[in-house]
């Protein structure tokens, strides 16, 4: 991992695999190059990926407190690194920061991925969209989470206290942007109708965050979308079937 | 020294503990009758004027959604108190001012009660226990920010005499600020506030405001005392640090013997024992630093949670967060944490919990008031 000062912040930063650039955008868990999609999907194409800022081992500015803020500040990223136009793919929390970027920027994305993207609010005010995950235990939370959550737990006796304290920064950032609105912008969906480049919404079949209702709602915002599902995977498809998810990406991204 | 009738107004009559996954946050309110509520409320205000009858002073505090504090609305209580008593001073500790939105109404709701009591509020304020964040919506992350600012608006309301003035921090924005009443005390009511760390209190000595501290035993609260004094000290208000500035909170009570103390006491441990609050709602994400995140994943516990399973008035007495016996023993447990922790000035003292009855709760008091307090209020 590398690393690149951006307006005062300093940003880990991700560069590898070989191709045309793409923008891989993480979610809530963080960027860990050592995931198996990070080297499949680099057979195919340069790996752009920042740890965004209170993430990883990046900094977090007192100012910053919305998805919106890391959006503004990849724009500069994208003008430093050269990018003027490229593919992204954001996921979770990282698909809500591809949206804030999208509206910001259309023109600059060649194809959008979403993976169990969040950011949106499409039910009425009496329902949560997304599930309050910072009001129930580590053991419901990883049902919603995974497909099959005991090849996916964490062994916490077998991380560092340095992997530990990532850990656990990346879930107060999570918190930090997401706390309120819940898990969403409620300007993004009026804004979202510019973003005119093709798109995939992609959703683990198991995910028990990112409904398929909400999937399919969030994408029909965009006026080129369309949604794909993985199946034996939850919101972190990446993880659990990577060489699948690698394939619904290229084949997209190819098209 | 002095010394302060605390009580959390609690709702003790529950369904049994393995019944429910919290009693704080998300515990049914159908549990909650409303008649017997209203018979709780009057009852705990005839134990704190009588408390001020007998010369102690009134603390009360303020908790969100559980049934351990059924006060929600603090300064409500205290209005009612201001009006209802004469002569004791009034602490409310305190105002969760990192989950109040708006905390120039803080300031309002406050300085209606010192000109209501004619003075006699003491004004304390708090970030907000974890389980506080859910209640509030109130996000978790910067607390101490927003507490700080929050408290910089209000006492800023608070000094302003002359037409509206402005404010426009990280957190909180206000063109006019131009509060009526203004307070009765200048150039404003005491500000107190509590914290369980020494990196809190270190900032609570720089400004010199009342440090309160609440069941931190022996040495949590001396190395606490000791970081608000060395604050105290490095801010340049002299090498003497007033015993008035700090004050520490423990479960007490006096009975005629060690046998009637033992019992009321035993009573009192249900402060500690029934906070059965599941790890999701005692520590949010960004409540707790990063290093005492990671230490709690490697199994480190919380010392009032460690204490509370296998808790006993002799252990509580042992730790330094209670004193029950004899007016003499009481005498003597205040003393030996006094001295431990280099003395203090306030004593605010549990009174109440759960299922210690009014005549026992009464009982416990007078005894204090007439036997104990007299001997203290020479320290």
């Amino acid at each position: 991992m590398g690393n690149i000062t951006l307006a005062g912040i300093d940003l880990e930063l991700w560069d590898g695999g070989d191709g045309s650039p793409l923008l891989f955008l993480h979610g809530a868990g963080g960027f860990r190059p050592t995931d198996e999609f990070v080297d499949l999907l680099g057979h195919h194409r340069q790996v752009v990926a920042p740890s965004h800022p209170g993430f990883g081992a990046s900094s977090l500015p007192d100012w910053m407190d919305r998805p919106d803020d890391i959006a503004h500040l990849y724009l500069a990223l994208l003008d430093r690194l050269g990018h003027a136009r490229l593919d992204v793919i954001g996921c979770s929390l990282g698909g809500w920061i591809a949206a804030e970027l999208a509206t910001m920027a259309p023109e600059r994305i060649r194809r959008l991925v979403m993976v169990g993207p969040v950011g949106m609010k499409l039910g009425g005010r009496e329902t949560l969209d997304i599930p309050d995950i910072f009001a129930m235990p580590a053991s419901a939370v990883e049902k919603l989470l995974y497909h099959d959550p005991d090849r996916h737990r964490p062994d916490l006796t077998k991380l560092s206290d340095e992997q530990l304290a990532v850990m656990l920064r990346n879930r107060e950032t999570t918190a930090l942007l997401a706390w309120e609105p819940f898990m969403h912008n409620p300007k993004l969906r009026h804004r979202l109708h510019r973003v005119r480049c093709p798109a995939l919404f992609l959703r683990g079949e198991s995910d028990g965050l990112v409904s398929a209702a909400y999937l399919e709602g969030y994408a029909a915002l965009l006026p080129n979308a369309r949604i794909a599902t993985l199946a034996d995977a939850g919101h972190v498809p990446q993880q659990e079937q990577p060489a699948a998810f690698v394939d619904a990406v290229m084949s997209f991204l190819n098209a | 020294m002095r010394a302060w009738h605390f009580s959390e107004t609690a709702y003790h009559l529950l369904p049994p503990a393995e019944t429910y996954e919290s009693i704080r946050v998300s515990l049914p309110n159908r549990n909650y009758d409303p008649r017997i509520g209203a018979d709780l409320y009057h009852r705990y205000l005839d134990e704190w004027l009588l408390a001020e009858d007998e010369g102690m002073e009134i603390m009360l505090n303020e908790h969100h959604q559980t049934a351990t504090c059924v006060d929600p609305a603090a300064p409500l209580m205290l209005a009612a108190l201001a009006r209802q008593s004469s002569k004791a001073r009034l602490l409310i500790l305190g105002n969760p001012i990192a989950n109040r939105r708006q905390p120039v109404r803080v300031a309002e709701e406050m300085a209606m009660i010192d000109v209501l009591s004619r003075g006699r509020l003491e004004a304390g304020f708090v970030r907000g226990v974890p389980y506080e964040i859910s209640p509030a919506n109130s996000n978790p992350v910067r607390m101490n920010e927003r507490e700080w600012e929050a408290l910089d608006l209000i006492v800023k309301a608070w000094t302003n005499h002359d037409g509206p003035v402005s404010f426009e921090g990280r957190f909180f924005h206000n063109r006019q600020i131009n509060i009526w009443p203004r307070p009765w005390q200048q150039p404003h009511p005491p500000i107190w506030i509590s914290t369980t760390s020494p990196g809190g209190a270190a900032r609570v000595g720089d400004r010199g405001y009342v440090q309160a501290t609440f069941l931190t035993g022996y040495d949590g609260t001396k190395r606490i005392f000791d970081s608000y004094r060395a604050a105290w000290r490095d801010a340049g208000r002299g090498a003497h640090v007033p015993n008035d500035r700090l004050a520490y909170a423990a479960l007490v009570y006096t009975g005629a013997t060690q046998a009637e103390a033992y019992a009321g006491a035993e009573k009192l441990l249900w402060y500690v024992t029934s906070n059965k609050v599941p790890p999701h709602f005692a520590a949010p994400p960004g409540y707790l630093p990063i290093e005492a995140g990671v230490r709690m994943l490697r199994g480190a516990e919380h010392p009032l949670s460690a204490f509370a399973k296998s808790a006993s008035v002799e252990g509580a007495i042992a730790a330094g967060i209670m004193m029950a016996g004899t007016p003499d023993q009481v005498e003597a447990q205040v003393r030996k944490v006094y001295d431990h922790v280099g003395g203090f000035g306030h004593l605010l003292i549990m009174g109440q919990a759960g299922f210690l009855e009014h005549d026992e709760t009464v009982a416990g008091i007078r005894m204090f008031a007439r036997e104990v307090y007299p001997r203290l209020k020479e320290w």
